[in-house]
């Protein structure tokens, strides 16, 4: 599994039926990738349904959030209309498991993405990540944690940038 | 294992003494089945433990799944206005299948709430405030579905039934 400073390996998957989305798209952006097993979740415990409803307090640290499973491309669309998601949600679909493979959380015996979590800060390095045990949704104060620590670091070299300019 | 964040504070809705040993704290949802079911196990628990335990709800609306938790949550909020939280908490509850505009009034009726000062703190942006930031606590505190527990500020992960939550509540009593 990747781990912290580890660059972000670019993918483009689908994320609607006719839509296809690429990393590389939202440099610039802090980016939270959130590999999941299956869509549909019972509701109250669902995780995506979970971040669904925090999605404002992502935006507030200029991050996109993104899910990833290998269910299809009209699966997940069924299930975004079905829980009224507002995010993206990529298809891992074929090759199966590709992507969840180059960063480490496939697993192969279940034919699934492990439930695993990377924080990704806007020069596509990794700042965090976190591998969940797959019965039990980590909710997102890791993530909020991570998003923070970007936030602050991201002043300190501004605030750097400023005194070694003298301004 | 995440930690309630902030600690249970006199902004929040209690119920039992402060110098009670076990706090026990919902994150929870009006308009959730799990958080129904968890309703009168909760009051079960309360009831078995007496002094020993007091009782915290906070709000964690999960809005796109159920369109009435956040009215619900408010209702909530203006009942508390008027010095009587627990009551709608428990009728809403209580009357959990039933849950539309019409029924939040009509539970304020029922209750015998001053309906003209209800409906209008129902339209308060401050009420909203205080709902929005028990969500973000429960954001920041790592709550992961309806309903999350935290005993004496911990997350409690197991399942949401009596005796899980009686027997986690035990062990708390032990002497570290």
């Amino acid at each position: 599994m990747l781990t912290r400073n580890d660059s972000a390996p670019d993918f483009e998957l689908h994320a609607t039926p006719d839509q296809k989305f690429a990393l590389h798209e939202i440099k610039g952006k802090n980016v939270i990738l959130a590999f999941y097993p299956a869509d549909w979740s019972p509701v109250c415990g669902d995780q995506m349904s979970l971040y669904n409803e925090m999605l404002k307090y992502f935006k507030k640290y200029n991050a996109e959030l993104l899910g990833i499973s290998v269910d299809s491309k009209w699966c997940h669309m069924a299930y975004m209309q079905n829980r009224n998601l507002h995010f993206s949600l990529l298809a891992d679909f074929h090759p199966r498991g590709e992507v969840a493979k180059k960063y480490g959380v496939y697993n192969e015996k279940e034919g699934q993405c492990e439930r695993a979590l990377f924080v990704i800060d806007g020069n596509g390095i990794i700042q965090w990540s976190y591998l969940s045990p797959v019965a039990i949704n980590p909710g997102a104060d890791g993530i909020i944690e991570a998003l923070e620590n970007i936030a602050n670091k991201n002043k300190k070299t501004e605030y750097a940038e400023v005194n070694a300019t003298g301004q | 294992m995440p930690k309630l964040t902030p600690p249970v504070n006199k902004d929040d809705h209690i119920q039992g003494s402060p110098n009670a040993r076990i706090t026990l704290v919902e994150y929870g949802d009006f308009q959730c089945p799990n958080c129904g079911m968890a309703y009168p196990i909760i009051k079960n628990i309360q009831a078995e433990f007496g002094k020993i335990l007091r009782f915290v709800f906070r709000h964690f609306p999960l809005t796109n799944a159920h369109p009435m938790a956040l009215p619900a949550a408010i209702a909530s909020e203006a009942a508390a206005r008027q010095r009587r939280f627990w009551d709608m908490h428990d009728m809403i509850f209580e009357q959990q299948p039933a849950l539309n505009s019409y029924a939040l009034i009509s539970f304020a009726m029922e209750l015998g709430l001053n309906i003209t000062q209800f409906k209008m703190d129902l339209q308060d942006k401050l009420l909203d405030e205080i709902v929005e930031s028990h969500f973000e606590s429960g954001v920041r505190s790592g709550v992961n579905g309806t309903p999350s527990f935290y005993i004496n500020g911990y997350k409690y992960n197991g399942g949401n039934d009596h005796d899980s939550l009686y027997m986690a509540i035990e062990e708390n009593m032990q002497p570290a």
